[in-house]
This record gives structure tokens, sequence and C-alpha cells, in this order.
């Protein structure tokens, strides 16, 4: 079995993310880290390969920087990576990323691609399903457990309606939701080793080509940054705070 | 006028999913509300009169036997005909996790613009703009679309108002479905709203709780609170882990996204992943322990204290307010 996951560089979640005017993201603002949900990701994997037969691939797009993930990816235990970055590719929306990702996905071949429900920079929670709709295959998303078998996969879904249960054949695209699995850490051995794992860097030529023109796009027009909130009253409290309270929301109409 | 389609989602017992009114509410405003529902042969017709009510001038009921045994595909089916048939270029859907998934596999399809999680969607010198709330309402972001369809997942209970009820004119159809690229249900476990209290996305007041809470036994402080002001109940992740609520109640960057009029933060430490889903919530009001606690940063009325003694005295408080 032969599983892909995707892994995102995004900023981290602990600092502050800043956005340019034109909407792009700041990369110098912040520090950049793998996902959290993308570790869980590729947990899902490992724990399958633990006890099966499987190769695990990482792929990102994003900037030169992002071989750091999947530096991380290979020291956990996946056994090989690509990295699709071009410039072509800076700012890319959710049609471009999908396209990218999806053919690069192609070229190294797959049975089961697994990603994260949604980023933590973007929040789409859309490129799961856009990448099996460009691959034919099934998606199954926002799965809080997973089963893995060699024709196969299902789990539970989760919804804001309740758990669905589901299945899909191989190949399929799914993606895990926080509750799925607790990534390991990555060994002293596992470090070592994955100097010596193969990283694949590709640029748009190496896959098609053409996989960008005629697709619509949405366009950042603006990106405002909203003034910071400050703090307001704080009473220590000496026996009378939840009076206080019920008269400070009575005061602003809020009982 | 432009026929603008909205996907209303609609529940394997036939239910019509909230999401629909404020969907035909954004598209009112931009042309023609069209509802598009897939549904088993015979099972749309129930859904047109509700429809209509919520303002759908038309309604496109795409039918096949599939609908309740596979996963997004005749949803996407449903709206590519119905985009074709009524030459619709805008296609509004839920930001739910259903909605998210027909509009990925949409917008591939159609090779449309995809923007996400949009608070507001208007119409500007003949294209579509969606506004965004990102980073945790840290910024706010515009975005059109180059092409010629626009595809926007709109987030729950982010647009008020409602459209003009209407007496919809149906059209039927049926729709053919790959089951080979598609995911297979095997089971819906429809989540167990037994409570009175309103919705935590669209609610006006949100009482959350967190780890200072203790225990879930503990945690129905929360709820007391929630019950004197008619408010939802919310959570931090920590609380959720904790194993004291349903994670559906979880709050923040990899929770639900609230803006309500009032947000009380109960024995919630204020990490910077609890404030991304609240921080533009009209007033914060926090109750904690530690006076050093990063919530009381951006509380409007903070106090430092005991949940287990300040609450209590709060709802006694308000209680005697609205007797
Ligand atoms: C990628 C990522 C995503 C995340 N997503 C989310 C998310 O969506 N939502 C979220 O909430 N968190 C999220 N987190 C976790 C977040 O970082 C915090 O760990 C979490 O919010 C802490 O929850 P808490 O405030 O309940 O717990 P704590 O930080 O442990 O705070 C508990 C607070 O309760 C106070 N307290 C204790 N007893 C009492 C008492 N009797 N009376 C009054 N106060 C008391 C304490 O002083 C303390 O401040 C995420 C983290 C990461 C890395
Ligand atoms: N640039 C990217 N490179 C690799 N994987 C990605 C990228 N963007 C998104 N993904 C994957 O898709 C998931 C959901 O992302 P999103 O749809 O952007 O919220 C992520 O958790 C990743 O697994």
């Amino acid at each position: 079995m032969k599983i892909v996951v995707l892994v995102k560089q995004v900023p981290d979640t602990w600092g502050d993310r800043t956005l340019t005017s034109s909407g792009v993201l700041d990369r110098q603002a912040s520090e950049s880290v793998i996902d959290e949900i993308n570790e869980r990701a590729l947990e899902v994997a490992l724990s399958y390969q633990d006890s099966n037969d499987a190769e695990i691939v990482a792929l990102t797009m994003g900037p030169a920087s992002a071989t750091d993930v999947l530096r991380k990816c290979l020291a956990m235990g996946a056994d090989s990576a690509v990295h699709v970055v071009d410039d072509a590719l800076a700012g890319s929306d959710l049609g471009w990323t999908s396209a990218a990702i999806a053919a690069a996905i192609s070229k190294a071949g797959y049975d089961l691609v697994i990603a994260g429900n949604e980023s933590t920079d973007g929040r789409g929670g859309v490129i799961p399903a856009m990448v099996a709709e460009h691959l034919g295959v099934p998606h199954l998303t926002f799965l809080t457990s997973v089963e893995i078998s060699p024709e196969r996969i299902s789990g539970e879904r989760d919804t804001e309606n309740g758990t669905v249960s589901v299945h899909a054949a191989l190949p399929a695209v799914i993606s895990v939701t926080e509750r799925s699995a607790e990534p390991r850490f990555p060994s002293f051995k596992g470090i070592m080793r994955a100097k010596k794992k193969p990283l694949d860097v590709l640029t748009i030529a190496d896959l098609d080509p053409d996989i960008l023109s005629g697709m619509g796009r949405s366009v950042v027009l603006t990106a405002t940054q909203r003034p910071a909130r400050s703090a307001g009253t704080k009473v220590v409290d000496e026996g009378n705070a939840g009076n206080q309270l019920a008269e400070f929301l009575a005061a602003e109409h809020l009982i | 006028m432009s026929n603008v389609l909205v996907l209303a989602e609609v529940s394997n017992t036939g239910q019509i999913r909230n999401s629909a009114g404020m969907l035909l509410a954004a598209a009112s405003s931009l042309g023609t509300p069209v509802a598009v529902v897939a549904a088993a042969p015979g099972a749309g017709a129930a859904l047109v009169e509700p429809l209509g009510a919520l303002g759908a001038q038309l309604v496109y009921v795409a039918e096949t036997d599939q609908v309740d045994v596979l996963l997004s595909s005749p949803q996407v089916e449903a709206l590519v005909a119905a985009a074709h048939a009524l030459t619709a270029s805008t296609i509004l859907l839920a930001n739910s996790a259903d909605g998210r998934d027909v509009a990925a596999r949409l917008a591939v399809r159609l090779t449309a613009g995809l923007a996400i999680d949009a608070i507001g969607v208007r119409e500007e010198n003949g294209r579509i703009v969606a506004t965004h709330s990102v980073f945790g309402g840290s910024y706010t972001v515009e975005s059109a679309f180059d092409g010629e369809v626009a595809i926007v997942t709109v987030r729950q209970g982010a647009i008020e108002g409602k459209a003009d009820a209407a007496i919809p004119t149906v059209t039927t159809e049926s729709i053919s479905v790959d089951a080979a690229s598609s995911g297979v249900i095997d089971a819906v476990h429809e989540a167990v709203t037994a409570t009175d209290r309103p919705e935590l996305r669209a609610a006006t007041t949100v009482v959350s709780g967190g780890r200072g809470l203790g225990s879930a036994e503990k945690f129905v402080l929360v709820e007391h609170l929630a019950d004197a002001l008619g408010a939802a109940v919310g959570a931090s992740r920590a609380a959720v882990d904790a194993g004291y609520v349903d994670h559906a109640l979880q709050v923040g960057q990899t929770g639900v996204t609230v803006a309500p009029q009032l947000y009380i933060a109960l024995g919630i430490s204020g990490a910077i992943q609890h404030r991304a889903g609240m921080q533009t919530a009209k007033t914060i009001v926090a109750i904690n322990k530690d006076a050093d606690a990063p919530i009381f940063d951006i509380a409007d009325f903070g106090i430092v204290g005991d949940v287990f003694t300040v609450v209590p005295q709060l709802i006694e408080a308000i209680g005697k307010r609205t007797s």
C-alpha cells in the first residue's frame, strides 16, 4: 500500500500571524511550523505501517522553507518526501493548490491519500475533496476514526449534525480531524535516518505544465487588520463580583 | 436578474438544514434565489413549500435514488445540472462539512473560482465580492473571482435577515451519479439536540467553560448560567479533551467560530487558539482565578475569582432582575 500524506507549513498559531495588505501571508512575521493536524494525518499512516506493509510519502506544496516540514515527517517515519515548489505557485488560491498537489500525487503514485481536515491558517477544509475530484476518486473527509485495509477505507465522519459511518474503495482521499490520532515524537534514530531518505523537489514543468490553465480563481482584493481588542474593567472578587457582573450586564442591556 | 443557486442541505429524515434560510437571504441580495436539492425520487415535493417560505423563487429538484447512499456526489451532480440548465454564475453553499465537500468537488468540475467561509457576499460592478474574517478575526479580507462561475461557502450564522417568502416554480430532473468515484454512507447518527438551548453558531449569547471547571459533573455550572441567560454552551479544547463535553461544542481555532453579542468565558485561560474562535464577540466577560490569564487582555469585564463562588451569585442576581 502506498500512502501519500499531505502536509502543509503554516505560521505558528502561538505567535502573531500577519497578512500584507494584498492578503499574502507575511512569512517573515512569524515562525513557520508543520500544521499540527498534519502530524496526526501522518500518525494515521504510520500506525498502519507499524503492522502492515506500507510505503509512506510526505508531500507538500510550498516555498523553499517548507523542506523543514518534510524533514520532520521523514524523522517521524515517512519513507520519502515530495516538495512541489515553483515561483508561479506563490500566492496560489485553492484551485491552483489542489491542481498542483493532485498532479504531484499522480506522479508519485498512490493507493491512499491522507490529509488534515482543515489547515490552521487557511481553514479552508476543501483541498482534500478538490484533490479527490482532480484524481477522480472518492473522498471521505472529517474522519475521527479510520480503518485501513488493502482494498478499502472506512471510518466515522464528524459533522455539525452528528456522525456518519462511511467507507470507500481504494484508491481514495481522506482527511482526518484532531480527534483521529496522537502523533508520535521523532526518535533520535529517526532524525539521523531522515537525512538519508529521498526528498524529491518538483516544479510545475516536472508535473503537467497545463494544469493551471483555464481555471477560475479567487483573488484577494483587500486585507485590513482589525484594531486589537483592549482590556476593560477588571475586578478582584471580594464576595460581590457576581452582583457587580450582573449590574454590568444590565447596564449594557445584555440581561 | 440572474439566477443564484443555493444548495439546500437536507437530512436523511427529510429535514431542511438551518443554513438554507441564510443562504437564500444572501442569494436574494444578488439575484433570483434558486434552491437546489438532491432528493430521492418523489421526495422533493415536500421540500418545495418550506423552501419557498425561506425565499426560494425556484426550486430545482434533482432526483436520484442514491441520495442517502453516496457521499457528496448526488449534491455535486444536482448543482452541475442546475448550473447548466439555469445558466447560473453564482453558487452559494453552507461552510459545513457537507457543504465544503460539495463546493470543493463542484469548483474543480466547473473550473470555477472558490471562496470559503464568507461572512458576507455582495455584488459590486457586476462582480461577486466575498468578505472573510481570517486569523480568528484579526483580519478582514475581501475576495473576488476571475472566471465565469463563482462558488462561495458562507459561514453558518454569519448572515442575518431573511428573504421574502415566495411561491416557487419547480423544476424536477433526474440525475445519474457515478458510484465509483464516491464515498458510501453506511449509517447516520444524527446528533440528538434534546436541548432547548440555541445553536452555538448562531447564538446571541455564549457561555463557555474550560479546564477550570474541573470535571464533567462540575461543568453543569456552565449549563446553569447558560440557561439563566438563554445562551448556548461552548467549551475550550482542554475541556473537550478532558471529556467534560462533546467536542461539537469546542470554540476556537480548530473548533467553532462564534461572534455573539455576549461571550462569557469561565475557567478558560484564553490561549491564542481559543481566542481565535471568539474574539470578535461584541462583549467579552471572563472569570478566572489567575489574574494573569491572557483572557483578561481581551475581556470587557473580567473577574479575578473562583467560578464556583462568582457564578452562583451571578445566577441568583440574574434571577432577581428577571423575575
Ligand atoms: C493547533 C492547535 C489548535 C488548538 N485549537 C483550539 C481550539 O479550537 N479551542 C481551544 O479552546 N483551544 C485550542 N487549542 C488549545 C489551546 O492552546 C489551549 O490549550 C486551550 O484553549 C486551553 O484550554 P483552557 O483555557 O480550558 O485550559 P487551561 O489553559 O488549563 O486554563 C484553565 C484556566 O482555568 C482557571 N481556573 C482553574 N480553576 C478555576 C476556578 N475554580 N475558577 C476560575 N478559574 C479557574 C485557571 O486559572 C486557568 O487559567 C489548540 C492548540 C493548538 C496547538
Ligand atoms: N500547500 C499544501 N501542501 C500540502 N498539503 C496541503 C496544502 N494545502 C492543504 N493541504 C492539505 O489539505 C489539508 C486541508 O487544507 P485546507 O483545505 O487548506 O484547509 C491540510 O491539512 C493538508 O493536509
